[in-house]
Formats: C-alpha cells, structure tokens, sequence
C-alpha cells in the first residue's frame, strides 16, 4: 500500500498507535541506543544530560574518587526542595499560626510526619555531606587548573547551605525558634560592640541595622516571621539554584572533574574501554559549525583528550542513579524513624535552659561564648575568607587529582591533626577549669576580652602553624593541608563540645546524667 | 581606568588627542557611571523599604502599679516585661532582665543573677563578674504617672544607683 492510497484516518490510527515508541525518540532525539555516537547523542541533546560530557573519565567514575558526595549533596537539595514545597501547602507564617500549622502537620496530616522529617534531615544532611565534599576537592587539590572560581563558588553554596538551614528552623516559631532569632538578631547587631568603643554608633549603627533588617522590629514578632517565610522559601533556594547552575556549568566548561596526570586504567575497565563503534550520526539536524571551533587549547581533542573516558550513557548514568537511589533510601529510613524535633511554643519570657541551636551550629555557639561579635561574626568570616583564598594563596601545579599531594602531604595532615586536636583541647581544658580574663578581673575592658579570647587565640594558632608549615617544606600547598585539617578539626570538636559536654547556663558537664534537675 | 577598551581605533600619531580623555572614552565612562550610581541608589532604596517604618510593637514605658504595692525589700520579677523591681530603704529602682550578651532572660541566684544561654554572671548590681556579657545590665528609668501609678521605661537607662524615691 503505498502513501498515496492509505487513508487519512489510518494514517491518524497508526500514529496514535506509535506515540509509545515516537515520543521518547523525540525526547532522546534519537530512535535507537545501539552505537557510540547515538548514546553521545543522547548526552550532547538533552538539556539536563548535556551538562555532562559525552564521555567520562574513568578515574571520575570510581567511588573512592569523589564519593559521589556533591551529588549527594545535590540529591538532598532536590528531596528538601520537594518536601518544602509540600510542607507549604499547610504551613501558614503567621505568628499566631505558624506552631499550629506545624502541629499540624507533624500529627494529623497523612504522611506530615515523615515529609517533615525528610524536610529537616535533607536539610541538615546538605550541610554534612556539603562539607564532606569540599573536603574531598581539597584534598584532592580540585581546587586548581582553571576551577580556583569554582571553589568560591562552592563556598557560596555553603553558606547559603547554612543560612537555609538556619531561617528554616526558624518557622515553626516553638522555644528554638523563638530564641534563635533572639540571638541570631543579637549576633547580627553586635558589630555594635566595635561601633561603641570606636564612638561612632550614633552615626552609623552597622549592627542595629542589621538587627532591624532581620527582625522587622526591635523584638522576633509578627513582622519577622513573614521576611523569614519569604527568604527561606523564595530568595534563599533561588540563589543557591542559580549558583548549583554555575557550580555545574564550570564543571562542564572545567572539563569534568580533575584526575591524577598519571592514570592508568585498571583490567577491569577493558571492557568499557572498547574501541568506538561507530553508526549512525551524532547530531540528528544539519549544523553549520563543530564544536571543536569551540573548544580551547592549541588544538581540537582529536583522539588523545578521550583517552580513558568511557561512554557517559550508560556507565555515568548508573553510576547516578545508584547514588539517587542510595541517598533516597538513607534518607527516607531515617526518616521514618528519627523525628524531627518540635519544641514548645515560642515563650517570649522564659528560654529553655541550656538553649541549644541545632547542632552544626553549637560549634559556633561555643565560640559565641567567650564573645558574640567575635565568635558569631568576625572569626565565621575570617575562617569563610580564608577558605575562599586557599586557589589564589596556593598556587603550586603539581598532583592534582591525587589524595593528599604525596607523602610529605600525608605527613603533614596526620600531624596537623594531631597537634591542633591536642591544642584546641588544651585551650577548652583551660577555660572550663579556669574561665577566661573576665573571672578573674571583673573590670577589665570589653575590647580586651573582644581581642584576646580562645577563639581568637586558636585561630591565631592556626594561622601561626600554616605560616611555619609553608616556611619548613617551603609549599603552600602544605600550609593550605595543615590549615584545612586544622579547620576541620575545630569544626568536629567545637561541635561535640557543644552538643554534648555543655549543659544548662553552658556549664560543662561529661555527661547529660549529670546535669542539674530542675 | 585608563584602559584601550573604548578605543580600540585610536590613532597613535594624533598625539594632541591623546591628553585628557576622548570624547567617546568619556561617554562610555559617563554611561557606565550613571548605571552604577542608578543600581546603589536602586539598592539602597530597597534597603530601606525593607527596614520598616513603624514598629506595631509593645511601648517600651509601661505602669507597674502604685507604689505601696512595693515595700522596702521587695525583689520581683515582671516576666513579660522582663524587668526587675527592687524596693530599699533609698528606693525603687528597676534592672533589665535582657543578658547584654546575646539577649536571653536572666534568672536571679543567691549572688546576682545568672544567664542561661552561655553563662553570663552578674552580682545583684548588674555588673558583670563572670561570661560573656559585654556590659552590664542596664538599670531602667522610674518615674510616677500623675494617676499614681508607677511607671518604668524599659527604653531608657540611668545611672547604676539611681533610685527613685517615692515622696
Ligand atoms: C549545595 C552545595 C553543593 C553541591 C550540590 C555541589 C555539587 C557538586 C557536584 C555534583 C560535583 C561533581 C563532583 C562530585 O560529586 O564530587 C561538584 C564538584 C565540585 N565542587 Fe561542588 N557542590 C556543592 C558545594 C561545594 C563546595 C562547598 C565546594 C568547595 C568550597 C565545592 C567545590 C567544587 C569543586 C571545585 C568541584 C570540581 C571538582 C573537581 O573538578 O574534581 N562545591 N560539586
Ligand atoms: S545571652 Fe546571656 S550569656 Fe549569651
């Protein structure tokens, strides 16, 4: 039967018939998987997978490379994005609505519970594998060759980790709530402490402002919770789109992921590492230029840059999904049965005792203890500068790719572990045996103790010990080592400090039986 | 900024234009200064909108009763004002309840009082003696209401022993 002759409405059933098979082609813009250059296709065509390579290297592929912890990362991202929008559909930030709403959810509507609970650990758990991610770049020196930007960048997206982890807890307005904005708008206005003793508050309150733009006000109240609701759902995950955007387009633009210079490949890659099949064409449409007019170097990548890269589709893909559906599981089991807290209602007149913030800020909260206006502001943004000059300060070429450079690396790791581990103890021992200069001399000046505390001295400490790193071997690839161990240790036992050896009035304690009852 | 961006076409051997800045040199950079100064006064605007304007909050000068309700002696805590009134034989007098740390609510001890949050001390004056506090509590303002009454201005501070003696 040729064209001609078959009928119009045969010609509407056979379609309809094949929307099955002719819709996903033109997704994939491709009809069959079955050589290399349609399985490229695939990847170059579509705009989710094009942000990653046609090809990929192998070395990316391997678990203990990255351990697939920014996709982890990214993963959580989408699962809190998902929960939150449906946590929306109830909650209402209003403060005389907000805890009920989120009593709500929490005991009567269907499936509340664990959407919350996905809520709050994807949340927090961004904030642990976002932190085990940039460790994994550092330490594999991926912060060099053109991704020194990338490494801002990254830092970007962890403070912006953290901030939204922050403003959410902020809206089921309970004791936590309540009392964390409370003394996150008091950190806010503490530059006040230098705008006092410097006697230019009355012309420029930098703190008050800050305090007043958090607040709406001069106390949390009907008018913060709405700026909260607003930054947390709207503005907050609008910018860390757009940055995850520009994290993964440099990515791209990088040429994937870094890589050791020498590799070799393993037995068992052979059989990925096929020689190409080549049918079919690679672009379905006519176009009037190659990318290879695109690409950079001397040269286009005729047949060495592919060396050792495998098909994207499917070696990558499955290397993905395992990771979707590992970082799903994880986090949904855990959510079935750990609870996201939910505290008492907003009391204006009496905090809970000890008020403690979540956990990945009782690091900070112990620093806030020695001074607000150093350990709430001027240490964070130090230790978030200092993290985001490590590309421009470090400049050395050698061992990208490579876990801890070398063996000079590892020593000096293993050593900045273990002397900052026994300094930043030294220092706590200290101050809960001692207390610090106001106990013994009530008088002396605020600037005095603003200056000189133990958060201030540490982080002299490690500053001095980077310094004399670099000056001993001579690289400041090492000094970067011992400062980012340094930085990573204080981070873990400032926060165990917090969470579990300080208890009401933040006195120490060893154990949580030990604490007064009241 | 004396850079060639602008004039790519420049003409080396009309030294006499080279002195002072060419006319299209000077659009470009006119037109680049007028979009930055449109964008901060763009930006600042927006601060300000988001810093309001009223506050529809408690006033800070409330009454605390007359005065015969606060005999020599008296130590009482007002919890949703957070203030504490203190009556001796030299007079009423009020200290903020607010830590000056990180603005928790103090609870009085055998000695002073103390903070929850992060363990700020002070003794019975106010003064700091102990934590993080960066100052010490503030005392508060007491006056009489010609109706009688007692009041207290949480919103302004006095002098450490002013006390208000009742006439
Ligand atoms: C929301 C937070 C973040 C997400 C979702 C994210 C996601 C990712 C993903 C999926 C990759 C691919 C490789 C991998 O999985 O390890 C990656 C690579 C990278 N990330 Fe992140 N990231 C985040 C935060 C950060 C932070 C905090 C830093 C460092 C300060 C950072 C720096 C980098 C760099 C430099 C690369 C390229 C690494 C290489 O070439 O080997 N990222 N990121
Ligand atoms: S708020 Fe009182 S000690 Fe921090």
């Amino acid at each position: 039967m040729s064209e001609s002759n078959k009928n119009g409405i045969g010609k509407f059933i056979g379609n309809l018939k094949d929307i099955i098979n002719f819709l996903p082609n033109t997704v994939l813009r491709s009809k069959t998987l079955d050589s290399d250059k349609t399985k490229a296709a695939v990847m170059v065509n579509n705009f989710f997978l094009h942000l990653q390579g046609a090809k990929t290297h192998i070395n990316t592929l391997r678990p203990a490379y990255t351990f697939g912890m920014g996709l982890i990362s990214l993963f959580l991202f989408f699962f809190a994005f998902v929960s939150g929008v449906f946590l929306m559909i109830y909650y209402n930030p209003s403060i005389e609505n907000a805890f009920n709403t989120v009593k709500d959810i929490k005991y009567v509507v269907f499936g509340g519970n664990t959407i919350r609970n996905i809520h709050k650990w994807a949340g927090e758990g961004m904030i642990l594998f976002v932190m085990l991610h940039m460790a994994r770049v550092f330490f594999t020196s991926s912060y060099k060759k053109g991704r020194e930007f990338n490494w801002i960048v990254g830092i970007i997206l962890m403070v912006l980790v953290f901030i939204l982890n922050f403003s959410g807890y902020l809206l089921p307005w309970d004791q936590l709530a309540y009392w964390a904005m409370v003394i996150g708008a008091n950190i806010a206005g503490s530059p006040v402490e230098i705008t006092d003793i410097l006697g230019v508050t009355k012309y420029f309150d930098f703190g008050g402002l800050q305090k007043e733009l958090f607040l709406g006000g001069t106390v949390p109240g009907k008018a913060t919770l709405p700026r909260v609701h607003f930054f947390h759902v709207m503005f907050l995950p609008v910018i860390l789109i757009i940055f995850l955007g520009i994290h993964f387009w440099r990515i791209r633009k990088d040429g994937g992921l870094t890589r050791p210079e020498e590799f070799e490949p393993r037995p068992s890659d052979e059989k990925f590492l096929a020689p190409p099949q080549k049918k079919g064409g690679l672009f379905p449409t006519n176009k009037t230029y190659g990318l290879m007019e695109l690409a950079k170097g001397r040269t286009p990548a005729v047949n060495n840059d592919i060396e050792n890269a495998v098909l994207s589709w499917p070696n990558l893909m499955w290397a993905e999904l395992a990771v979707f559906m590992l970082t799903f599981a994880g986090m949904f089991v855990y959510s079935l049965y750990i609870d996201a807290p939910l505290r008492e209602l907003a009391n204006p007149i009496i905090p809970e005792n000890p008020a403690k913030a979540p956990w990945y800020f009782l690091g900070l909260q112990e620093l806030v203890s020695y001074s607000a206006f150093m350990g709430g502001i001027a240490l964070p943004t130090l230790a978030l500068v200092a993290l985001a000059l490590i590309p421009y300060l470090d400049r050395e070429e050698g061992y990208v790719g490579v876990w801890f450079s070398n063996t000079q690396g590892k020593v000096i790791a293993f050593l900045s572990f273990i002397v900052g581990t026994a300094a930043l103890i030294g220092v706590l021992v200290f101050i809960v045996n001692f207390g610090w200069i106001r106990t013994w001399w009530p008088d002396v000046p605020q600037l005095v103790i603003i200056a000189i505390n133990p958060g201030t001295l540490w982080v002299g400490f490690v500053a001095a010990w980077s310094l004399m790193i670099i000056n001993k071997t001579g690289s400041t690839r090492m000094g970067a080592i011992a400062m980012f161990v340094m930085f990573l240790v204080s981070f873990v036992i400032l926060t165990y400090v917090g969470t579990e050896l300080r208890g009401p009035n933040w006195d120490f304690y060893w154990s949580k039986k030990d604490w007064p009852v009241h | 900024m004396s850079n060639n961006m602008y004039c790519a076409h420049r003409d080396p051997d009309k030294k006499g234009k080279e002195e002072g800045v060419s006319r299209r040199d000077f659009l470009g950079l006119a037109g680049i200064a007028t979009a930055v100064v449109s964008s901060l006064a763009a930006v600042l605007g927006l601060v300000r909108f988001t810093k309001a304007t009223v506050h529809y909050e408690e006033s800070h000068k409330f009454k605390i009763g007359k005065p015969e309700e606060f005999p020599v002696g008296t130590i009482k805590k007002l919890d949703d004002k957070k203030v504490f009134i203190f009556a001796d034989n030299e007079g009423l007098f009020a200290i903020s309840a607010i830590c000056t740390h990180l603005g928790c609510i103090v609870y009085p001890t055998e000695w002073g009082f103390q903070c929850p949050c992060h363990g700020s001390k002070y003794n019975e004056d106010g003064k700091v003696i102990g934590g993080p506090a960066p100052r010490p509590l503030p005392w508060l303002e007491v006056s009489m209401h010609e109706d009688g009454n007692v009041i207290v201005d949480a919103g302004k501070e006095v002098k450490k022993g002013t006390k208000f003696k009742v006439a």
